[in-house]
């Protein structure tokens, strides 16, 4: 019987494909890169929803209604969704295969992150593309001012 | 005992106070890593929430009203200053991971005292103005 010993300290392979695309180098690039943009977005979108004026305390649907009818606040909106989704569900991912024992636990909650990314980013896209600041029927002091003048 | 450098057995090399080679075990290094994780998850839970309850903008005027109501209460608006204060930090020591990473891995202690320093400074300019309106209403 024979039997092949590698040599001391020789670098193991790490998997048998050896080209192709390096994913987790891509994970680990997006993390940085978007968190950088989700920095500037995140910080603006709490600055603009919770310092200026009243706060917490001016949140309501006409003031949203103001927001997503301006391009500006629909853009920065659907670009912060679909990166601190992608980001944060990558983030998920990393300490699933940290703390996740079995094969099976680690499928299981990789599967419940990438069904609930994908799902929050469609209903988040989706919200914000068919808005409507002044639905039929509602009462006028609930919406925004400019609904009355159309 | 007295020990010149090289002569680390292999137990003390992995018992020391400040071991070589690594930013994440061990003092500042690591505890800002187990903060970078807690607040991660915290903050992407808040997300999956957030995003839910925007959502109902889409249903009706009086449906996302009510849900927005109950973060406009006191025992809200303390959860508030904690969601901001996770997300303060995730993004500075997230910044801080990126300098670490792409300039220089030397200056990870003083750059996590950088970050606690920024914290302070964002909390300060925070807390006040939200705990008022959030008591005042």
């Amino acid at each position: 019987m024979t039997s092949t010993i590698e040599a001391p300290r020789s670098p193991y392979s790490r998997s048998t494909k050896k080209s192709g695309v390096n994913w987790e180098k891509w994970g680990w690039i997006y993390m940085r890169v978007s968190g950088v943009v989700l920095v500037v977005l995140i910080f603006g979108h709490l600055f603009v929803n919770l310092m200026i004026g009243e706060g917490v305390s001016a949140l309501n649907f006409a003031f949203v209604a103001g927001k997503l009818t301006n391009p500006f606040w629909m853009v920065w909106d659907i670009i912060m969704l679909w990166l601190a989704l992608i980001h944060g569900g990558n983030g998920m991912r990393t300490l699933v295969n940290d703390y996740a024992t079995s094969r099976i636990s680690r499928g299981i909650l990789k599967v419940a992150i990438l069904v609930s990314v994908v799902s929050l980013i469609v209903l988040g896209t989706l919200v914000v593309f068919t808005f409507d600041p002044c639905p039929a029927g509602a009462p006028a002091n609930l919406v925004a001012s400019f609904c009355t003048s159309l | 005992m007295p020990q010149t450098a090289g002569t680390l057995d292999s137990q003390q090399k992995t018992t020391s106070r400040r071991p070589a080679g690594t930013l994440y075990r061990g003092n500042t290094g690591m505890w800002s890593w187990v903060l970078h994780r807690i607040t991660g998850v915290a903050i992407f839970f808040f997300l999956l929430v957030h995003i839910l309850d925007t959502a109902l903008v889409r249903v009706s005027p009086e449906a996302y009203n009510a849900v927005i109501a109950q973060y406009q209460t006191p025992i809200m608006g303390l959860g508030e200053v904690a969601l901001v204060g996770a997300i303060v930090f995730h993004a500075f020591n997230g910044l801080r991971i990126i300098l670490i990473d792409f300039w220089n891995a030397k200056y990870q202690r003083v750059l996590f005292y950088v970050v606690i320093g920024l914290w302070v400074v964002t909390m300060l300019a925070f807390v006040p103005r939200h705990l008022i309106n959030v008591f005042s209403h």
